[in-house]
């Protein structure tokens, strides 16, 4: 309990810590002015997203091969949490746009690609919703979140070479590049916070799904007898 | 050799089950032709602009018709009970789905082909001058939808609400596919009509890659 709740204080320190420095260290941006603070918020979510993604992945991989439930419960809470920070960054990715683009939403390479991204790990979710029965469950979805995540490369290889042919909004094509120093530390720093904040997540959900695996055993051996 | 010969036979029962009713064929056909005339009421399909539509649209209805198709490709197994009877009768399982992919892409690529001079007319788009050309993207795209398809619908037979699970779970997998030949249908359309080669390539690499991980995950798909 107290090493709960000494990691949760660390991640809330860190990510306090994050938005401090994403408002008062990083300089402001000299064309986009305030609005492009949310890159700190956003970027970081969206590097963190996939970082979940890969540990579902690696999750669904070790199921298959040992068949412990312990993989499942990882494959399902990585994919939840990896949802949550891929929507904050569909969310807060038109909340920039709209004031430097002009627009809420293009059909561009890469918001496109993160788009079929959530896509594919919402029909992940609603996969597991379908099947009854556990071991059946546990080895669909995880074959499923394999071909998935094999097939985010080829997502992104086909949009960024097919669909960025129309003309693209110019400011900020490629975030990153020549990125003032101070705000590249800042943006890792928010990444190693948004990283925390994965990992406590990740942990409280694996520890609800591990409850819920367990009440659905004992509840089986009761139906048994 | 013995996966040769397994999936020789196998292809044999599946064409043989299915030219007997001919049920697939002729209804997948008459979805595709209802997809085609409906989307023609949602634009004008005599404007130029049809032309360049043309390609996606038919792509969609493929692509829908095929999300469908792909349904009893595992479910006829299960509902008859001979899905354990056939893992018993073959060394590799992979057969099973080599022999059902195989001839899931020939029942595909047969209502395209169908399709094709009767969409040719009716969009006023010309197919013959890039027949072959079109035959090698319809063959790889096809061939990319019933690999995964094939995959997800060993999956989705044994889920509830089957009918709208594969769609869900096939169509975001297939971007990959939708994109590449589309891309290469609407050079292929073009009044100067031209090949992408890099769209054929990138077919060809999604097929390969999902092939793999067919081979090395199949079997566990049609696990008990």
């Amino acid at each position: 309990m107290m090493k709960h709740a000494l990691g949760g204080a660390l991640v809330v320190v860190l990510l306090v810590a994050a938005a401090y420095a994403a408002f008062f260290v990083a300089p402001t941006d000299v064309k986009q002015g305030l609005i492009y603070r949310i890159l700190f918020l956003h970027v970081p979510s969206a590097w963190t997203g996939l970082v979940a993604f890969f540990v579902c992945f690696i999750a669904n991989l070790l199921y298959v091969w040992r068949r412990a439930p312990r993989w499942d419960w990882l494959g399902i809470s990585a994919a939840e949490v990896g949802l949550a920070f891929t929507t904050v960054v569909l969310v807060t990715g038109p909340i920039w746009a709209h004031p430097v683009w002009g627009i809420w939403w293009t059909w561009d390479a890469r918001l496109t690609s993160t788009f079929v991204l959530w896509l594919l790990y919402v029909s992940y979710l609603v996969l597991r919703t379908l099947v009854e029965e556990p071991d059946r469950r546990a080895l669909f979805s995880a074959l499923f979140g394999i071909f998935a995540f094999i097939d985010v490369p080829l997502v992104f290889g086909s949009i960024r070479w097919w669909r960025t042919q129309h003309p693209q909004p110019v400011i900020m094509g490629e975030p990153g590049s020549g990125l003032d120093p101070t705000m590249r530390k800042v943006l890792f720093f928010s990444w190693l916070a948004m990283l925390g904040l994965m990992t406590l997540l990740l942990k409280a959900r694996y520890r609800v799904e591990a409850m819920r695996g367990e009440l659905e055993t004992i509840r089986r051996e009761a139906e048994v007898l | 050799m013995s996966l040769l010969s397994n999936t020789t036979a196998l292809l044999g029962k599946e064409l043989r089950t299915e030219f007997r009713s001919r049920e697939l064929l002729t209804t997948t056909v008459v979805f595709i032709l209802v997809v085609v005339v409906l989307f023609s009421f949602t634009f004008d399909p005599t404007s130029g602009e049809s032309r360049r539509f043309a390609a996606s649209l038919l792509w969609l209805a493929f692509l829908f018709a095929a999300s469908l198709m792909l349904q009893p490709c595992f479910l006829r197994e299960q509902n008859n009970d001979t899905l354990s009877a056939l893992r018993l009768c073959v060394a590799d399982p992979f057969a099973i789905f080599v022999a059902k992919l195989a001839a899931n892409t020939l029942f595909l690529l047969l209502t395209e082909l169908l399709m094709l001079p009767v969409f040719s007319i009716l969009f006023n788009v010309p197919v013959f001058p890039v027949f072959g050309q079109l035959v090698l993207v319809l063959f790889l795209g096809s061939l990319g939808v019933s690999i995964a398809g094939t995959a997800l619908s060993a999956i989705s037979a044994q889920a509830r609400m089957r009918e709208l699970l594969l769609p869900l779970l096939l169509l975001p997998l297939l971007t990959p596919v939708l994109v590449a030949s589309t891309r290469v249908t609407v050079g292929l359309l073009d009044p100067a009509p031209f090949m992408e080669w890099k769209g054929i390539g990138f077919l060809v690499i999604f097929d390969v890659v999902f092939l793999t991980a067919l081979w090395l995950f199949g079997e566990y798909l049609l696990e008990e």
